[in-house]
């Protein structure tokens, strides 16, 4: 039966390509001299505390992007981030990474923003864990054929995961950027969100197949060019 | 195996964390159901997409900006080559 396995559909359980996100999986283990920078800008070395923010600063700003959506939302966070991380110095014992730390920060930030932008409903993190299993079941199944993202432009790339992400409701959106954009483990998600391991499986898995079925819509084989285009416009 | 049980598994089969026997009952099941195998390849796809993406680097006015407002209210007394971002 495996020969009927179509070229590019791997049936082996795991991830096969996280590696392309190796730089960050670098920032959370080997933060350059960790230990002795954070023991620095305890005792009031500014220079140590700058030191440790310009090795976490771009991926801060990424989380702050992905889960605001909005560029100058971002900003502000990332100044925010910095400043609460600056004041707050001394409650740090190192029990996480001082990135993942700083991560934590940043997510209550950009979760203040959202919730302050939403004319909706409030987003709390404390809604019961869905159960539904039949809105989990997929609508769309179509074939992608081989690197579907290479029928698009970088920045026309760009614009349709950053726009199919800000489309995610929030709750899903922030699970879905601490796992798989910035690769923080499931317990290191829960522990940042304060929210169970199974809450933070169950919206995770949500997450993924909301994002698939959605971006399935740019991505399916056959679409032309400009079919591709007006997809991506109508998202 | 049906398929609803392998959508449920979904996340634990592509993060690895299914038991042998577990994860030998979704590939068997994948075998032979063509639109499982395809849900879980573009699943596959849409997470390493998303991983591929790159950090923004912020736009030189911006990082301005922000080491102004950040030495000014941190009142930080940095070197030039200690600036923030």
């Amino acid at each position: 039966m495996s020969d009927l396995i179509p070229k590019g559909i791997e049936v082996e359980q795991g991830l096969t390509l996280r590696k392309s996100n190796s730089d960050t999986r670098l920032m959370l283990t080997q933060l350059e001299n960790e230990t002795t920078l954070v023991a620095e800008a305890q005792a009031g070395k500014a220079e140590a505390f700058v030191t440790l923010l310009n090795q976490c600063n771009k991926y801060v700003f990424r989380v702050a992007l992905n889960i605001t959506g909005n560029r100058q939302d971002a900003e502000d966070v990332l100044q925010e981030t910095i400043l609460n991380a600056y004041t707050q110095l001394g409650g740090f014992r190192g029990e996480s990474r001082f990135y993942t730390w700083l991560v934590r920060i940043a997510v209550n930030e950009a979760l203040k923003k959202v919730r302050k932008r939403s004319a909706e409903r409030q987003v709390s993190l404390d809604e019961p864990v869905e159960t539904d299993e039949k809105s989990l079941m997929p609508r769309e199944i179509e074939d992608w054929g081989d690197n579907p993202e290479k029928r698009y432009a970088q920045t026309e790339l760009q614009q349709i995961l950053t726009e199919t992400l800000e489309r995610l409701e929030p709750q899903f959106r922030v699970v879905f950027v601490l796992r798989d954009v910035e690769n923080f483990s499931t317990e290191e998600t829960a522990t940042m969100l304060g929210m169970s391991v199974p809450a933070v499986k169950s919206r995770l898995l949500r997450a993924r197949l909301r994002l698939r079925e959605r971006l399935n819509k740019c991505f399916k084989k056959g679409l032309n060019g400009a079919l591709q285009r007006a997809n991506s416009e109508a998202l | 195996m049906l398929c609803k049980e392998l959508i449920r598994k979904l996340s634990e089969f592509l993060d690895g964390e299914l038991g042998p026997a577990e994860a030998e009952e979704l590939t068997s099941h994948l075998e032979h159901c063509e639109d499982c195998r395809i849900v879980v390849d573009t699943t596959r796809k849409t997470i390493e997409i998303y991983c591929d993406t790159e950090p923004v680097s912020l736009p030189e006015e911006v990082r301005e900006r922000l080491n102004r407002t950040l030495v000014e209210r941190l009142g930080l007394n940095l070197n030039k080559p200690s600036r923030l971002l």
